[in-house]
């Protein structure tokens, strides 16, 4: 073969490839639209052509659908608020000093975020169970927290020790307090971190399904992959409304399919960081 | 382009100089302030309650017995490992264990194979076909794990899902009405599907990122010398981005053993019973859904081991990282 008919080759086993991966997306948004009678035909409806909202009004005014959006909103802003504060500061402590305890630190945060939810997930139910806060925004939360922080404050050690610490010296030397030095010269160069990994936190919690499931028992209390996974149970009792279903998909998807074509590039550098580096 | 040379690979990376160039002066300065403690404080705290007190309870509960008459107030009397010795003597336990560990094994075989396929892939394809097939990866890759879940029941309904149909229009087949999920094989067979389809994009471009970090001149001059594709990928492509692929390796089976979320949902929109069981929605069944709290403890400490040693290599490979 020559070079030019192998790169035809590549270009169309590429674009093949890119229809397999992206089509249960692409069913997802086209169903969504899709009114129950065209859905349930036998020959698939391939294109939504003269499409309805059908499916997302009665998605959202026929289930609890803002109230498991606004539980989510303020868990996710309960957490992230939370979770870049203290992990700012702990991404400080190790990047900016030695001490004693810090690699026992950084080894435990690189240990826990190993931890799978099911390894964990019984005692937490039994603590939280125990405090009295299952079903309760507090609950989920400290739990959350406590699950994001050490991916948070992973991420954020890099960026802290890009700021070269003469910079804050310099600012001191002119008369700046510590922390008017770290406000004034780190802070603003550490922001776009802190949004890359804001980002971060916010996906994982408004995705996160195997805690809240154990945690938010209450049909009452929901986030939205509950929400979702309810829809779609409550659904299969009888013939499935596939189409509700996507659209509940799309509305608990989109969010996350923004935020995360912004940051995924970070994403990979930070889990596979720097084995191979240019 | 550096790659990380093998004796520094072996000291201690905590004992270096660290990430801000090595400069010793301000550190050695600061060595005795009390000031790091207390910007850890928040964070340490969050984690004690959130993580270690619980690890705590469950490393204790592990060695109680939690019956009939616990679930009525009794306190639970202390019987150390029986809990562990009910678990090893229990027949079912091993095979989800076995079952776990297969499908945890399969699943990453899988996608690592898809991954550096596609990777390949991309580099031998023109830039624009490259970035179509990144960009459906990418949806692919951000789609949440309930609405992965819920698309896929959908593609595989068994009366109007668009696969069977699909495969009903070859000739001979006919597949309409056919339960993806019934047969238990089958139903893991999906699963692993799944998570092979939203994995693989990560390690797909994770893999593409390191190919590129291949030099031109290296790769010429293997030309110049005589050697073949295969020689050049297998001799000088494989060996530069192994450091990449043992990580992805690695994680891939620590998150290949973290499926309860699909399991569940899988369970939820299908069938349940102890057949469709894998180690997480295990320990949730024996734990929330039967109270024994004891024995749930023990499964999980358990899964607690599997998942350390698979991560202490990990761990090994970060620490280098943190050492730059």
């Amino acid at each position: 073969m020559s070079r030019t008919t192998k790169r035809h080759v590549a270009a169309a086993a590429a674009l093949i490839v890119a229809l397999i991966w992206a089509f249960p997306v692409y069913w997802m948004v086209n169903s969504s639209f899709l009114t129950p009678l065209t859905i349930n035909r036998l020959t698939p409806t391939w294109v939504p052509f003269g499409g309805t909202l059908q499916n997302y009004r009665e998605v959202t005014t026929e289930t609890p659908f803002f109230a498991a959006l606004s539980m989510s909103l303020m868990v996710v802003a309960v957490a992230l608020v939370v979770c870049l504060a203290f992990a700012t500061l702990a991404a400080l402590a190790i990047s900016r000093f030695r001490f004693r305890g810090r690699k026992s630190f950084v080894l435990t945060v690189i240990l826990v975020q190993m931890l799978p939810a099911e390894a964990m997930f019984i005692a937490q139910f039994q603590m939280i169970s125990g405090l009295g806060l299952l079903n309760s925004l507090a609950g989920v939360s400290i739990i959350y927290i406590a699950m994001v922080v050490p991916f948070t404050i992973w991420m954020l050690r890099g960026f802290v020790a890009g700021v070269p610490i003469e910079l804050e010296e310099a600012a001191m030397v002119d008369g700046c307090t510590r922390l008017q030095a770290f406000r004034r010269i780190t802070f603003p160069l550490i922001a776009p971190g802190l949004v890359a990994s804001g980002v971060f936190a916010f996906i994982q919690v408004w995705n996160e399904f195997a805690l809240a499931s154990v945690l938010l028992t209450n049909n009452d209390v929901q986030t939205l992959p509950l929400w979702l996974r309810n829809i779609a149970q409550q659904s299969n009792l009888g013939a499935p409304e596939w189409g509700q279903i996507m659209a509940g998909s799309v509305l608990v998807a989109v969010p996350v399919i923004i935020f995360f074509v912004i940051v995924q590039g970070r994403m990979a550098q930070g889990l596979v960081g720097g084995a191979v580096k240019g | 382009m550096t790659i990380v040379a093998p004796t520094e690979l072996d000291s201690d990376p905590l004992e270096q100089p660290l990430a801000s160039g090595g400069r010793e002066t301000p550190r050695r300065r600061k060595r005795k302030s009390k000031l790091p403690y207390w910007l850890l404080v928040p964070a340490v705290g969050t984690l004690a309650i959130g993580l270690a007190y619980p690890m705590g309870w469950q490393i204790l509960n592990a060695m109680r017995e939690f019956g009939l008459r616990q679930q009525f107030g009794q306190p639970a009397p202390w019987i150390w490992f029986d809990n562990y010795t009910t678990l090893f003597s229990d027949s079912f336990f091993w095979t989800v264990v076995v079952r776990s560990l297969v499908f945890m094994a399969g699943t990453a075989l899988a996608t690592m194979a898809l991954g550096i396929s596609l990777a390949l892939l991309m580099k031998a394809a023109p830039t624009w076909a490259r970035l179509v097939l990144q960009s459906a990866l990418l949806l692919a890759w951000a789609m949440p794990i309930v609405a992965q879940m819920t698309v896929f029941s959908w593609l595989i309904d068994p009366r109007n899902g668009v696969l069977n149909y699909l495969l009903s229009a070859l000739p001979g087949v006919d597949m309409i009405g056919h339960n993806w999920l019934e047969a238990p094989l089958s139903f893991f067979f999906v699963a692993s599907v799944i998570i092979t389809w939203a994995s693989v994009p990560f390690v797909a471009i994770s893999v593409y990122a390191a190919l590129t970090q291949v030099s031109k001149e290296m790769l010429e001059a293997a030309q110049l010398d005589g050697a073949n594709a295969r020689q050049t990928l297998v001799h000088i492509i494989m060996p530069i981005i192994r450091p990449v692929l043992i990580i992805l390796l690695l994680l891939q089976f620590i998150w290949d053993l973290r499926v309860y979320a699909q399991i569940r949902l899988l369970q939820d929109f299908g069938p349940k019973g102890d057949d469709y069981d894998l180690l997480g929605t295990y320990i949730y069944g024996l734990g929330i859904g039967q109270g024994e709290f004891g024995l749930a403890a023990a499964a999980a400490m358990i899964v607690l081991l599997i998942t350390l040693c698979v991560s202490g290599f990990y761990v090994r490979e970060l620490l280098r990282e943190d050492a730059r």
